[in-house]
C-alpha cells in the first residue's frame, strides 16, 4: 500500500466516489418510480403479471458490460456517457423490483385490505395509505438487493471509461500498482454498506409499527 | 454489427466466434462446478442441521457487494506470478468466478432444505429413515426447485464476469468487446455484446428447461395445485 499515493490523489478519488454514489442512487430511485406502477399492475392483473415478470427476467439476463455496449445503438448517446450506465443501471432496478413490488403488494394479508375498505378507504387512496405501507418491509428487502449490486455493477462500466471509482481497477491494471485497486475496493464496500444502512433505516422509518412488533 | 456478425471470416479460426464461445461455456461449466462441489454440500449440511445459519447470511450479502472487476484485477495481479505463464489469467479468473457462484447455490440450497415441509420430514422420519436418508430421499429433491433456481442465477452471474475478466486477458466472447474498445472498432464490440446477451439468454432458457425434468413429478403437481 502506498499512502502518499492515496494523499495525492485524494481530490480525483473524492471526485469518482461522487460519480459512483450519483451512478448507484440516481437509477435506483428511478427504477422504484417505474417499479411501482408496474408492480401494481402485475400485482393486479394475472396475465399481465406472467409476462411482465417473464420480460423482467429477460432484461436481468443481459450481462451488465454488453448492456452498457448495446445501449448507446439503441439510445443514440456517445459510448462514453454517463447517461448509459445510468440507464443499464435503471433498467436492472426496474427488472429486479417489480418482481418484488408485486410480490410485497400480495404479501399485503386480505384482512387488512377488507378492513381498510370497510373503514372508507377507496382504491387509489388504499393503495397509498395502506397497502404499499403494509408492502414496505418486503420492497425494502428488494430494494437493498438492488442498491447493494448497482454499486458492483457500476465499477464494470470503467471497462468502457466511465467516471466512477472501476477507473481506479483499469488504472491499477495499467500501472501494475495495487493500491488504487485496494481503495476501489474498499470503497466500494463502504459505498455498499452505507447505502444498505439508508435503506434499511428509511424501511424501519417508513413502518414505525415492525419495531414494537420485534421488540415485544 | 450486423455485418461484423455476417462475416465468416469472424467466425471461425483461433480468435473466431466459434471458439470464443466455447471457451466462454468452458469457464462458465467449470467454475459452476467448482461452485456446486462447494455450495451444495455446505447448504445442505448448513440446512439440513441448521448450524452456522448467520454466517451464510453475512457472507452472501458481503460477496455481492464486492466489485467483481475490482476482485478480478486484484487477484490476477497477486495470483499472476504464482502460476505459469499459461495458466497466470485463466487461474485467478475461475477462482473469482467460483467466489461468485458459490454464494446463490449455498444460500438457494439451504433456503430449500429449511423450506422443505417439516411434516414431509417428519414422516419420513417416523418411517424409519436415519437422518441422511431423510436429507438425500426426502430433503433434497424436495429443495431441488430452489437448489436449481440457485445454479440458475449463479451461472447469469458468472457468463457476466467471465464477460468482464476478458480485461485481464482472459478468453470468451468478452474479448470481442475489450479488444473491439482498445481498437475503436464499434462494430466488434457491438457484435461482441449482442452475442453475449444471446449466450446468457439461451444458456438461462436451457436451464429452466432443465429444471423442469430435473424436478420431481410430485413436486410440479403439488406447485401446479397451489398455484
Amino acid at each position: 500500500m502506498n499512502f502518499d499515493w492515496i494523499g495525492r490523489e485524494a481530490d480525483r478519488i473524492g471526485e469518482l466516489l461522487v460519480w459512483h454514489l450519483g451512478l448507484s442512487v440516481i437509477p435506483v430511485v428511478a427504477g422504484l418510480a417505474l417499479a411501482l406502477p408496474l408492480g401494481w399492475l402485475a400485482h393486479r392483473g394475472r396475465w399481465f403479471k406472467s409476462a411482465l415478470l417473464s420480460a423482467a427476467g429477460l432484461l436481468y439476463t443481459v450481462p451488465s458490460l454488453a448492456l452498457f455496449v448495446l445501449l448507446p445503438s439503441v439510445l443514440g448517446t456517445k459510448i462514453l456517457d454517463p447517461v448509459n450506465v445510468a440507464v443499464a443501471l435503471t433498467i436492472y432496478t426496474v427488472a429486479l423490483l417489480v418482481r418484488t413490488v408485486c410480490d410485497g403488494l400480495d404479501s399485503v394479508p386480505v384482512e387488512t385490505v377488507r378492513a381498510a375498505t370497510a373503514m372508507g378507504y377507496r382504491s387509489a387512496h388504499r393503495l397509498v395509505a395502506v397497502e404499499l405501507p403494509v408492502a414496505v418491509p418486503v420492497i425494502a428487502a428488494g430494494l437493498r438487493v438492488a442498491v447493494v449490486s448497482n454499486v458492483s455493477i457500476v465499477s464494470v462500466a470503467a471497462l468502457i471509461g466511465a467516471e466512477q471509482l472501476g477507473l481506479l481497477f483499469t488504472q491499477g491494471a495499467q500501472l501494475r500498482f495495487l493500491t488504487p485497486i485496494v481503495v476501489g475496493i474498499v470503497l466500494c464496500l463502504a459505498l455498499a454498506l452505507a447505502l444498505d444502512g439508508i435503506v434499511v433505516w428509511l424501511g424501519r422509518a417508513l413502518t414505525p409499527w415492525t419495531a414494537k412488533a420485534g421488540a415485544a | 454489427m450486423i455485418d461484423y456478425l455476417l462475416d465468416p471470416a469472424h467466425w471461425t479460426g483461433p480468435g473466431g466466434v466459434g471458439t470464443l464461445v466455447g471457451e466462454h461455456l468452458f469457464y462458465t461449466a467449470v467454475a459452476l462446478a467448482v461452485a456446486g462441489i462447494i455450495g451444495v454440500p455446505v447448504g445442505l449440511y448448513v440446512g439440513h442441521t441448521g448450524r452456522g445459519t448467520f454466517l451464510i447470511a453475512g457472507f452472501a450479502n458481503a460477496l455481492r457487494a464486492l466489485p467483481t472487476l475490482g476482485l478480478v484485477v486484484l487477484l490476477v495481479m497477486v495470483l499472476a506470478p504464482v502460476f505459469a505463464s499459461g495458466l497466470a489469467f485463466v487461474v485467478p479468473s475461475i477462482a473469482v468466478l467460483v467466489l461468485l457462484a458459490v454464494p446463490p447455490i449455498m444460500t438457494n440450497t439451504y433456503a430449500g432444505v429449511r423450506a422443505v415441509d417439516p411434516a414431509a420430514v417428519d414422516a419420513a422420519v417416523g418411517m424409519g429413515l436415519r437422518p441422511l436418508r431423510v436429507l438425500f430421499s426426502v430433503q433434497t429433491p424436495c429443495a431441488m426447485p430452489l437448489i436449481l433456481s440457485g445454479f440458475r442465477g449463479a451461472t447469469l452471474q458468472v457468463i457476466s464476469t467471465a464477460t468482464v475478466a476478458a480485461y485481464v486477458s482472459l478468453g470468451g466472447l468478452g474479448r470481442l468487446i475489450i479488444d473491439g474498445r482498445a481498437q475503436n472498432d464499434y462494430d466488434k464490440m457491438l457484435g461482441g455484446a449482442v452475442l453475449v446477451a444471446m449466450l446468457a439468454l439461451l444458456v438461462d432458457l436451457t436451464l429452466g428447461l432443465l429444471g423442469r425434468v430435473a424436478v420431481s413429478p410430485g413436486l410440479r403437481r403439488h406447485a401446479q395445485a397451489a398455484g
